[in-house]
């Protein structure tokens, strides 16, 4: 087992026209642990986000990943679908992208898709109904079954999955993730919408997702409780750069920080402060 | 999508006696202006063709007196009505049983479809009919892989019938192919043009797909047109070989399907043997389309339909999915395509216009997008008021025209507005079409 | 090159007409977003109406040929414009916010309405007009004989074009109703409430993109001498192509595809084969759809993740 960073971004650039989103920003992530990427609204985490996930092609820059078995991929090489295919990388979204026409059980089973085909036979074997599709088939429910048992949504399975509240929707979203078996999970506001209960089922459920399935975790979280209460690791950033990185106790006691949040938005850094306190 | 904006509707829903006749007059007024002159004037070539006019005041007061009649014949329905909302037009109670009845239509529909050559046997029309009705049902059904479940819009998918049926043809009367060998070929080779096409353009949206599938229909009705050297241009292929019962023809030949079974020839075995054929072709279509509903590639292409954007995160490769759905859908059309060829025994361009393609959609959309169900409602509905109005002659595609949009007003999720899922752990419920996305790509 | 010149000029009349109608395309879809199907049907509705008013007033005596131009113009503007109001009434308000597909095949409907509409009231046949507006200059004359002519109504068709369209960006750029329909265009709901009557904002959208598609049918008429119950179908697909080609949503892209358009068929029909001349405009739709989504002139759009 290879115990480099899962993650390591290098002097990442992405621009769009004259603007400049992210400008050579470097962290990385440890392995089977939680980083946080945390700063003012605007200052680029989901561009981050969305180069690591392959939706942008960064200006410059590298972004290695490595898997527990020491393979290296580099991201910014791939597009597309195959960050998730090979790269292993699963996310959600900031305004959730359920398929909501689709019952929570099937949306579990979408995410299993290239397992699944190849166990269809590039769709062959399942059409005359194989048996060794049979049996991965009902294998795959179970996953999904399994992951409904831990959002606490089996009664729901055969819900739509846009009937859902939507807490309920911000986890099964997760599940869904989940579900592709990634070695890095990327989480954009995860906890944004929910209340203080649901903050904390959240906070219980990325914890043992890194604990049980070992999976390393980038978030982007506004919500301090949940940052300061989870993460290992928090990279703070504002303008497109990184202002400063440790662990949370190191971080929010950092006055750039502070600064950044008290020009950015007043709440926010309230928000900052309070939660040291 | 609900209307975000405040509908001006309950202002005007019981409006007084003189309000209504002040909007009739409104609309006769409308209607005066629109039909003054192509209506109340007849203009026609002269036989020096010198063009020359007379007038028909008399039908012009006819239909503005029509449009005053009818906009307070409307009017006042709407009032008896009600808000025209779902619950009233169907009572829940009604639309409850028409969900435990649609367990019950499909088989119910397959039994007497099953029978129609038994019960109709001396209607040669009716059979005829049928046969029509179930070609439409099978076109529905392949087009319903590419629009209703994968979101893909398609307006030419005319073309894909015209390559089946052109592939037969040509086979057939060149290198005497026989129909059950040329069958698979046109599905191939019409599986092969939507790749062709598909591969390209599937990464455009909503309705640009919509309109470059347009332009490749015209393009491929145009090339037939005009290729006369292939296609025989405008005059079409004929003397186009008819099935044969796996070598066995169904003629008054002496090994003929008659004289093999020793009973006297008639016409009709062709027909009644045309129509199981077509049956059959449209079962294998429904039944392969519901397997792959449930296979992975069937759940990609439904969820490719509810957001494009979260598939790519899940490691689903939107390109291969989009073009395994438009092939699919064209596959299907290319058989039905052969089997209108082996039908008619002729084909020429003028079958493939995109009065068809907009035909075929229109029998999806109406019935409810991805339920196969709806399809087979909405073909019988449809071919059939094509019929029912076949004595309108000239009128009948101002008619069909206008059906198509009171039924878009009426009812524009379709007839069957739920969707089933596909895999279930513990009830089988259906999914209200308000949920389900219509696809963007 | 004698010849090219000619071809230049014809291309550009033809791509005027296109220009013309393309304009109605790409206004409808910039402010409520769908294809509406039956605007080559307006256009084709605009010539017929230009024709019939045109053999009234030949008929009652008229010969002062500008002023006959100028009541057939104006007549056919009004009454087609109506058609387009009629059928944003009918077949699509109802479905504004409804399902994407609803209006589309709502408007196909329309379509067939109206090309059989035309077909009963006015018969099948083709109908020839003689020439209006005769005589023209020549340009240039080539040393084998050739002769690049411009003719009286390519220059009428062409200044037409030029006024309606300044007269047109004027209206959009400076005016009350313009500016509602860039709000609307940008954002309905946000338009409602800062007081823009939106339902009037797009029936004035449609009235003058059929208005403008009447222009162009009376173009067709005096260009071609000749209208026909079907002539909306393939040059409203054409027209659409130009507004796609040229951006859809920009007024100038839409004047600059059409343009493209029709110089591309023109060029090609002199050049290559007549037979496939619409194969080809078909073919550029595709070509500049893959490779130039967002048209020459328009904005390129960001997908939002």
């Amino acid at each position: 087992m290879s115990e480099a960073p899962i993650l390591s971004v290098d002097k990442l650039s992405m621009r769009f026209g004259g603007i400049v989103a992210v400008n050579e920003l470097s962290f990385s992530a440890a392995r089977r642990s939680i980083t946080a990427l945390i700063g003012p609204n605007g200052a680029g985490k989901t561009t981050v986000f969305n180069c690591i996930t392959g939706f942008y092609k960064p200006t410059s820059g590298a972004m290695q990943l490595t898997h527990d078995d020491g393979k290296t991929i580099r991201l910014e090489r791939l597009n597309d679908f195959r960050i998730s295919k090979q790269a292993k990388v699963a996310r959600t979204f900031q305004n959730i992208r359920l398929f909501p026409g689709m019952t929570a059980l099937e949306n579990l089973m979408v995410a299993q898709h290239n397992a699944l085909m190849l166990a269809s036979g590039l769709t062959f074997l399942g059409l005359i109904g194989a048996p060794s599709w049979r049996a991965a088939e009902a294998r795959a429910i179970d996953l999904a079954q399994v992951w409904l048992k831990r959002i606490g949504l089996l009664e729901r399975a055969d819900d739509a999955a846009g009937n859902l509240p939507y807490g309920d929707q911000r986890r099964l979203e997760i599940a869904r993730a989940m579900c592709t078996e990634p070695a890095l999970l990327c989480l954009d506001e995860p906890a944004a919408g929910l209340n203080a209960r649901e903050s904390a089922a959240l906070s219980e459920l990325l914890l043992s997702i890194r604990s049980e399935q070992g999976t390393s975790i980038l978030l982007i979280e506004h919500d301090m409780s949940v940052v300061m209460e989870i993460s290992d690791h928090v990279v703070v950033m504002d303008h497109g750069v990184k202002i400063a990185e440790g662990t949370p106790q190191h971080v929010r006691d950092d006055p750039k920080v502070i600064a950044a949040y008290l020009g950015a938005d007043e709440q926010e850094a309230i928000a900052v402060m309070e939660s040291g306190t | 999508m609900s209307a975000p904006l405040p509908a001006s509707a309950p202002a005007s829903r019981a409006p007084g006696a003189a309000l209504i006749f002040k909007n009739a007059a409104i609309s006769a007024l409308v209607a005066l202006v629109l039909f003054s002159l192509m209506i109340g004037v007849r203009t026609e070539a002269g036989p020096d063709g010198q063009l020359t006019y007379w007038t028909r005041f008399g039908e012009l007061a006819t239909v503005v007196a029509l449009v005053f009649g009818g906009s307070i014949i409307v009017e006042l329905l709407r009032q008896w009505w009600g808000p025209a909302s779902e619950t009233k037009i169907i009572p829940p109670s009604v639309q409850n049983g028409l969900a435990v009845a649609g367990r019950w239509i499909g088989p119910v529909l397959l039994v007497f479809a099953i029978l129609i050559p038994v019960i109709f046997y001396n209607e040669r029309y009716l059979l005829d009919l049928s046969i029509l009705v179930l070609t439409y049902v099978m076109l529905g059904w392949g087009l319903n892989v590419v629009v209703g479940l994968a979101g893909l819009l398609d307006l030419g998918y005319v073309a894909f019938y015209a390559v089946g049926a052109y592939s037969y043809a040509l086979l057939a009367t060149n290198f005497g192919l026989s129909f059950w060998i040329c069958l698979p070929l046109a599905g191939i080779l019409a599986a092969f043009c939507g790749v062709l096409l598909g591969f390209p353009v599937l990464r455009l949206r909503g309705d640009y797909l919509a309109i470059v599938t347009l332009a490749f229909g015209e393009i491929i009705r145009l090339v037939l047109i005009n290729w006369q050297s292939l296609t025989g241009g405008p005059n079409g292929v004929t003397g186009i070989p008819r099935p044969t019962l796996f070598g066995i023809p169904l003629t008054p030949a002496d090994d003929g399907l008659a004289a093999l079974l020793r009973i006297e020839f008639s016409p009709t075995h062709r027909i009644v043997f045309l129509f199981y054929l077509i049956l059959a072709l449209a079962l294998i279509t429904n039944w392969v389309t519901i397997r792959l509903r449930r296979l992975p590639i069937g759940r990609a292409w439904e969820a490719l339909r509810e957001d494009e954007v979260a598939c790519r995160a899940l490691g689903i490769n939107t390109t291969t999915t989009k073009l395994t759905a438009f092939a699919t859908g064209a596959m299907f059309g290319g058989f039905a395509g052969a089997f209108f060829a082996t039908r008619q025994g002729f084909i020429s361009p003028e079958s493939f216009t995109f009065h068809e393609s907009a035909l075929v959609l229109a029998i999806v959309v109406l019935g409810g997008m991805g339920s196969q169900l709806g399809v087979v409602l909405a073909a019988i509905a449809m071919i059939g008021g094509f019929e029912l109005f076949r004595g309108l002659d000239q009128y009948r595609m101002l008619v069909f025209g206008l059906a198509m949009v009171l039924l878009m007003i009426w009812r524009p999720r379709g007839l069957i507005g739920h969707r089933a899922p596909t895999v279930f752990l513990e009830k089988n419920q259906a999914i209200s079409s308000d949920l389900v996305k219509e696809g963007h790509g | 090159m004698d010849y090219f010149a000619q071809q230049l000029i014809n291309g550009l009349v033809l791509g005027s007409i296109y220009g013309l109608i393309a304009i109605g395309y790409t206004m409808v879809y910039g402010i409520v977003g769908m294809i509406n199907f039956a605007h080559g049907d307006i256009f084709m509705i605009g010539g017929f109406i230009a024709l019939i008013t045109f053999l009234i007033l030949v008929s009652f005596g008229l010969t002062a040929i500008p002023l006959i131009l100028l009541v057939v113009l104006l007549v056919s503007m009004a009454i087609t414009a109506l058609y387009g109001w009629t059928v944003e009434r009918i077949a699509y308000r109802p479905l504004r916010h409804s399902f994407r597909l609803a209006p589309m095949l709502s408007a196909i409907g329309m379509s067939f309405v109206l090309t059989n509409f035309s077909q009963v009231s006015q018969g099948a046949r083709v109908k020839p007009v003689p020439p209006i507006i005769t005589g023209g200059h020549t340009l240039h004359e080539g040393a084998d004989g050739f002769v690049v002519q411009l003719s009286n109504i390519q220059i009428i068709v062409v200044i037409t074009t030029v006024v309606l369209l300044a007269l047109f960006t004027w209206l959009v750029s400076r005016t009350r109703l313009g500016r509602d329909m860039r709000a609307c265009e940008q954002d309905q709901t946000m338009a409602a409430l800062l007081g823009v009557d939106v339902d009037r904002t797009i029936s004035m959208t449609f009235v003058i993109g059929a208005a403008l598609a009447a222009v162009a049918g009376m173009m067709y008429l005096l260009y071609y001498g000749l209208v026909d119950f079907f002539m909306g179908f393939v040059a409203g697909i054409k027209a659409f192509t130009a507004a796609v080609l040229g951006g859809i949503g920009s007024l100038p892209g839409a004047m600059l595809g059409g343009l493209l358009i029709g110089l591309i068929e023109t060029l090609w029909s002199a050049y290559f084969s007549v037979e496939y001349k619409d194969v080809a405009a078909f073919s550029i739709l595709i070509v500049v759809l893959i490779f130039l989504p967002t048209g020459l002139l328009g904005r390129p759009e960001v997908e939002k993740v």
